[in-house]
């Protein structure tokens, strides 16, 4: 695999305001990387810097192993997909999708046959000659995707091209970018600052904060080896507590919340560090008898019931916990006030890095 | 309550409805009314014949009056246009200061705060053989004697008028450019067009209603004007205007100068109504 985006040293200031602070980055040939991050961390700053929209003020951006840091956009063979969609309103859908090549000097029957594929791709080639203001919102995003896949980029840039559209909708154009992604071979680049959509989508996440990567990796990486409490929180959710790591009769110890259970490998007795578990990971017994070893007792505090699933907060008498529990169907529902015992295995601790200031 | 509430609506709508009605309708239909009387000298009696209409197309002394104008009211509107378009263009998209654009908005704005006479009257003092251009010209040693050429014909009437109604062209083009959305010119860009073809392509399609609305209002302004040609118009600066004031003056031919002006008024709405149907095309795009 070959690297098609190479980030150096990024940096962009407006003003006083750091947008982006000396990020480096590189990105494979066909890959789906999603830049993740709450609003004003700098994503679409990145992102626009790689389409050519701003210019860095320190560093280098190399695309297919050319230097094109201080290239315009009109000259960079990467596109984008707006957030607005940025649909020429006075042009048909057909139009916007061939306006490149047409203005490129392309002949107008080639430049229709074009615009029809990249439409067909899209599955939009029978609203070839429809205005965009005809279109309803998932249209127009479609078409908007038709118009910056037309040239074939080698990347496609795309932010937060999903987030004004409502929750169906959304969920069906996620599975469909990627399939888009699976079929072209393109790279893209995604923005955005939901997590479901982050997860479901990209082969890489890059977790951003503050103008800085925090973490990258792939899902799976991120979801199960949060390297911080801040990524472990905006990843799913996750119980975080503070602990000194003790040594107990059958190996180290932590305390969460004040009961005792089994350390994760990797941190030693007299240890001081901050530990979390998902809500999913805990195994849920009711009744008072329960437990064994590495099992925490509580009693259900609140229920919110999710449907496929039910989400507990537990109170464990020095704090509370959250653990989701399946509805397979046969169980009946928990109550407010039922004793409950959590068991947390070793292996199922995440030890969390302390956050930086930022 | 029903009874009551409509009482409360005839209050409100009564007044203006009135006032609309004595002040629009009642005089149009004297006007035409008078338009079809004829004239008797030294005076005009009540009839009922179209020979002021057959005068106006047949008599080419006010068929020539009548394309003066609109030839004039065209070039005002054009020059107009040319200044106002690239100065609202420069204001939107380059100025980057809020404070500062509105501060060079309201530069050309302002004036229409000022009478309109006095507005005139400034250029006769720029263009006049005591002017400001005269003594520039002679400072800078271009002409060795005030010269009388720039005032008194029709391109001082046309510089001054484009001067006088400016403001009516760069307002509904830089309402139209403030509204075209940034990310446009940035797609185009991204789409590998550059600058000059994004706006032939882009901004100035986009903004073609704003001219269209801009040049209206010109052009209708300046096709009722009849101080400019008063103040700084030569003998060839007649508009149609300046011969229905006189037909209702040393004239003393009411009913032609009736028929003129409901002539004129027909033009101005013919262009209006196009105009309107022009707009209309072009709306929803921004939807
Ligand atoms: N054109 C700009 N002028 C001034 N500040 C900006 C500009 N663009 C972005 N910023 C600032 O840079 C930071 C990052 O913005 P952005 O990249 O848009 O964040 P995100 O896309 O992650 O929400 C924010 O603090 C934002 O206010
Ligand atoms: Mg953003």
């Amino acid at each position: 695999m070959s690297k098609i985006i190479e980030i150096e040293n990024l940096t962009k200031t407006f003003g006083k305001v750091v947008g982006v602070d000396d990020i480096s980055l590189s990105v494979e040939q066909g890959e789906f990387v999603t830049l993740l991050g709450p609003s004003g961390c700098g994503k679409s700053t990145l992102l626009r810097m790689i389409g050519g929209f701003e210019e860095p003020t320190s560093g280098r951006i190399l695309l297919d192993g050319q230097d094109v840091t201080h290239v315009p956009p009109s000259k960079r063979a990467v596109n984008m997909v707006f957030q607005d969609y940025a649909l020429f309103p006075h042009l048909s859908v057909g139009k916007n999708v061939g306006y490149g090549l047409r203005v490129a000097g392309m002949p107008r029957r080639e430049v229709r046959e074009k615009a029809l594929e990249a439409l067909a791709l899209v599955g939009l080639e029978d609203r070839f000659d429809a205005a965009p203001h005809m279109l309803s919102g998932g249209q127009r995003q479609r078409v908007a995707l038709a118009r910056a896949i037309v040239r074939r980029p080698k990347v496609l840039l795309l932010d937060e091209p999903l987030s004004a559209l409502d929750a169906n909708l959304r969920e069906q154009m996620q599975v469909e970018l990627k399939a888009l992604h699976t079929k072209m071979g393109l790279t893209f680049i995604l923005v955005t600052h939901d997590q479901t959509e982050a997860l479901t989508m990209s082969d890489r996440i890059v977790v951003m904060r503050g103008g800085k990567i925090v973490q990258m990796g792939s899902p799976v990486d991120l979801y199960e080896r949060p390297a911080t409490s801040y990524v472990a929180g905006f990843i799913g959710s996750t119980n975080q507590f503070r602990s000194v790591v003790a040594t107990g009769p059958t190996g180290p110890q932590v305390q969460c919340f004040g009961q005792p259970i089994s350390a994760p490998a990797g941190v030693a007795p007299g240890q001081e560090a901050l530990f979390g578990f998902r809500p999913e990971k805990a195994l849920v017994q009711f009744g008072e008898e329960g437990g064994g070893p590495d099992t925490l007792r509580g009693s259900v505090a609140d229920i919110l019931y999710h449907g496929q699933s039910v989400r507990l907060m537990i109170d464990l008498g020095a704090g509370e916990v959250l653990v989701d529990l399946p509805m397979s169907g046969s169980d009946g529902m928990p109550q407010v006030g039922d004793a409950v015992s959590l068991r947390v295995g070793a292996d199922k601790i995440m030890v969390l890095a302390d956050e930086v200031a930022a | 309550m029903n009874g009551a509430l409509r009482l409360k609506r005839a209050l409100v709508l009564s007044p203006p409805l009135l006032w609309t009605f004595l002040f629009m309708f009642v005089p149009y239909a004297i006007l035409l009314v008078y338009s079809f009387w004829q004239q008797k000298y030294p005076t005009f009696v009540p009839a009922f014949q179209f020979g002021n209409y057959v005068q106006i197309f047949t008599d080419p002394q006010y068929f020539r009056v009548i394309l003066r104008t609109l030839k004039i009211a065209f070039f005002v509107s054009l020059g107009a246009a040319l200044v106002a378009y690239p100065y609202a263009y420069f204001l939107v998209f380059r100025v980057r200061k809020p404070g500062l654009r509105l501060m060079l908005y309201m530069a050309v704005v302002a004036p229409l705060w000022v009478s309109y006479l006095l507005r005139a009257y400034t250029w006769k003092t720029i263009l006049g053989t005591t002017g400001i251009l005269n003594s520039f010209l002679m400072s800078t040693g271009i002409l060795s004697e005030p010269s009388s050429v720039f005032l008194y014909n029709q391109t001082a009437m046309i510089v001054t008028l484009i001067y006088v109604f400016i403001p009516f062209m760069v307002m509904p083009i830089y309402a139209v450019l403030e509204k075209i959305p940034h990310s446009l010119k940035e797609a185009s860009a991204d789409l590998g067009v550059g600058r000059v073809r994004t706006f032939l392509s882009v901004t100035l399609p986009l903004s073609i209603p704003g001219i269209v609305a801009g040049f209206t209002m010109t052009f209708c302004l300046t096709f009722g004007d009849f101080i400019a040609p008063f103040l700084v118009g030569g003998p060839d600066g007649q508009m149609i205007a300046n011969v229905i004031a006189s037909q209702f003056g040393a004239s003393l031919n009411w009913p032609l100068g009736a028929a003129l002006a409901l002539v004129m008024l027909m033009i101005v709405l013919s262009i209006i109504t196009v105009s309107d149907k022009f707009e209309r095309l072009g709306q929803g795009r921004f939807a």
